[in-house]
């Protein structure tokens, strides 16, 4: 147990910033590490608490001066956590866009963070399962995310730190509302439970629409892997819960936590009708999927996604066997525009992109049986 | 202007967010009304407020809708017209200036109206009276601007007393 690391305001914080993010694009968050339970379809379980100051207005109507305070004072306030490892502090503000959008990429900011304006801040652990964003929608965004489903664990660890910290600051609270918020969708606990799914074979067989209706129709919420408005890329889904007020917290990570063995059993069913119907056609595209992936010259962002998520359910259903879960889930991440130009060590336009990512494709994905390409 | 449906004046805009981004939407009443209880299954949570406070006014008389709009909130100066424009609320105070206009807007969006999560263990009791230094700190910077300087000085003192009470 440490100490959070003390604050640069040095005119050097931006290199500093920028050999820390260099540090992050080597390693890889411990929740695409592909274990936990239930990890063939749950690639993650998050949550995240929106908590405001009480003496400060909210981010709407602060001035730079107030966002400028408020950055201060809870990044004086977090620093004297007893967190678990060392939190990285970095100045969002600071960054420019492709270091904004690889925090993105990497799901440690919100897209929301990455594009206002103002003072802001995110504090990250190493192993990326926490990060406290400064000056979101809301004065203080703690997300935990953990690998695989373990809804319980990221509430257990995320509350500890909210307690830690409301020893520290006091935050805006009603007796009867709660925690108050910016946006009254997230007043009383402010929490926001979700899970993030692969379901390729609901995708495959057209049954998706219908499952998230019915979701809808039990006020559980469905999103892309980058969160609000953001494509179901590669077959990715994030359901949380709508509700935040009138249940405890405890509640509403079961709420989507009981509907999770649900959709994994319809995804599996899935799954099996595509074996069992259609073995020799899923096969073929599995295989195809792999093949492109392992030759293409350029390759979209968006294709790639889509290649990678037939891949995983090919692992995942015994078709390929010399790839392991592990190192696709993190393609999916790595091959992120920003990701691709961290890399690279220079910005790169989308054509340029398309050419390094089918180059880093190449690479790993040829590399286990020795015909693959050196560079 | 005129409505973007049909033909008729628009009286109603609606700014909507989504991810980040405002786009502007200009109707009549009739298709204001329309627009707004349709719903729309896939907007964010930040719409859906938008979208609830604007229905919500709706339902209004014109005249009760323009006296809700004007009311302001003594600590932050938000409108009610602003936040169901942005769907956004200017401090914690508003939660208790504009408790009778939300309240079926919280209703609407959760079902409830009382918190039964986790409480702060060290609630302060003066969580509320922290609030108020949104509205001294604004009054303060008011103060020095019309160069009142005795005032400013006053409002300091106080300002502080408050910030070294419980922090």
């Amino acid at each position: 147990m440490t100490a959070a690391r003390p604050v640069r305001r040095s005119p050097s914080s931006i290199d500093q910033a920028t050999v820390e993010l260099n540090n992050l694009s080597t390693t890889i968050g411990e929740w695409l590490r592909g274990t936990g339970p239930e990890s063939d379809i749950v690639m993650s379980s998050r949550i995240r608490l929106a908590r405001n100051l009480a003496d400060f207005p909210f981010i709407s109507r602060a001035s730079e001066h107030d966002r400028v305070d408020i950055e201060r004072h809870l990044r004086e306030k977090i620093a004297k956590l007893q967190a678990s490892g060392d939190l990285q502090y970095i100045n969002v503000s600071e960054l420019d866009g492709v270091d904004r959008q690889f925090l993105v990429e990497r799901q440690l900011i919100s897209r929301e963070h990455a594009e206002s304006q103002g003072a802001r801040a995110v504090l990250i652990d190493p192993q990326e399962q926490i990060s406290l964003m400064i000056n979101e929608e809301d004065h203080l965004r703690i997300q935990c995310m953990h690998s695989g489903l373990d809804l319980v664990g990221a509430w257990e660890q995320i509350s500890h730190i909210d307690d830690l910290l409301a020893e520290q600051v006091t935050y805006a609270f009603h007796p009867r509302l709660g925690y108050l918020t910016a946006c009254p969708t997230n007043v009383g606990t402010g929490v926001r439970v979700s899970v993030m799914l692969h379901l390729p074979a609901l995708a495959i067989t057209r049954q998706i629409e219908k499952v998230f209706r019915s979701l809808q129709k039990i006020s559980l919420a469905v999103r892309g892997l980058y969160g609000e408005g953001s494509q179901a890329m590669g077959d990715f889904y994030q359901i949380s819960n709508q509700i935040t007020l009138g249940r405890t917290e405890l509640e509403l990570v079961q709420q989507v936590g009981d509907i999770v063995p649900v959709l994994i059993d319809y995804e599996r069913r899935a799954r099996e009708f595509l074996v069992r119907e259609s073995q020799q056609n899923l096969h073929d595209q599995v295989s195809r999927a792999y093949g492109i992936l392992r030759t293409a010259q350029t390759i979209s962002s968006e294709e790639t996604m889509h290649l990678l998520s037939r891949v995983r359910m090919g692992v995942n259903l015994g078709l390929i066997h010399d790839v392991e879960i592990r190192d696709l889930n993190e393609l999916f991440i790595r091959t992120q525009p920003a990701h691709l130009q961290k890399l690279r060590g220079v910005e790169l336009d989308t054509a340029d992109r398309n050419i390094e990512r089918a180059r880093y494709l190449r690479m790993h994905l040829n590399k286990e049986d020795g015909h693959g390409e050196q560079n | 202007m005129k409505c973007q449906k049909c033909d008729k004046p628009a009286t109603f805009h609606i700014t909507e967010l989504e991810g980040g981004k405002h786009h502007e939407l200009h109707f009549c009443e009739d298709c204001a009304r329309q627009y707004l209880t349709q719903g729309s299954v896939e907007s964010s949570a930040a719409t859906m407020a938008g979208a609830l406070a604007q229905h919500l006014a709706v339902g209004q008389t014109a005249e009760e809708l323009a006296r809700l709009d004007q009311k302001a909130c003594p600590v932050c100066g938000i409108t009610f017209y602003e936040f169901r424009n942005q769907g956004r609320l200017g401090c914690p105070h508003d939660y208790i200036f504009f408790e009778k206009e939300l309240e079926p807007l919280v209703m609407n969006i959760h079902g409830e109206t009382t918190h039964s999560g986790k409480r702060p263990e060290r609630l302060a009791a003066g969580t509320q009276r922290r609030t108020e230094l949104i509205r001294l700190r604004r009054e303060m910077k008011e103060a020095i601007q019309g160069e009142d300087y005795e005032r400013a000085s006053q409002l300091r003192d106080e300002i502080r007393r408050i910030e070294e009470s419980a922090s």
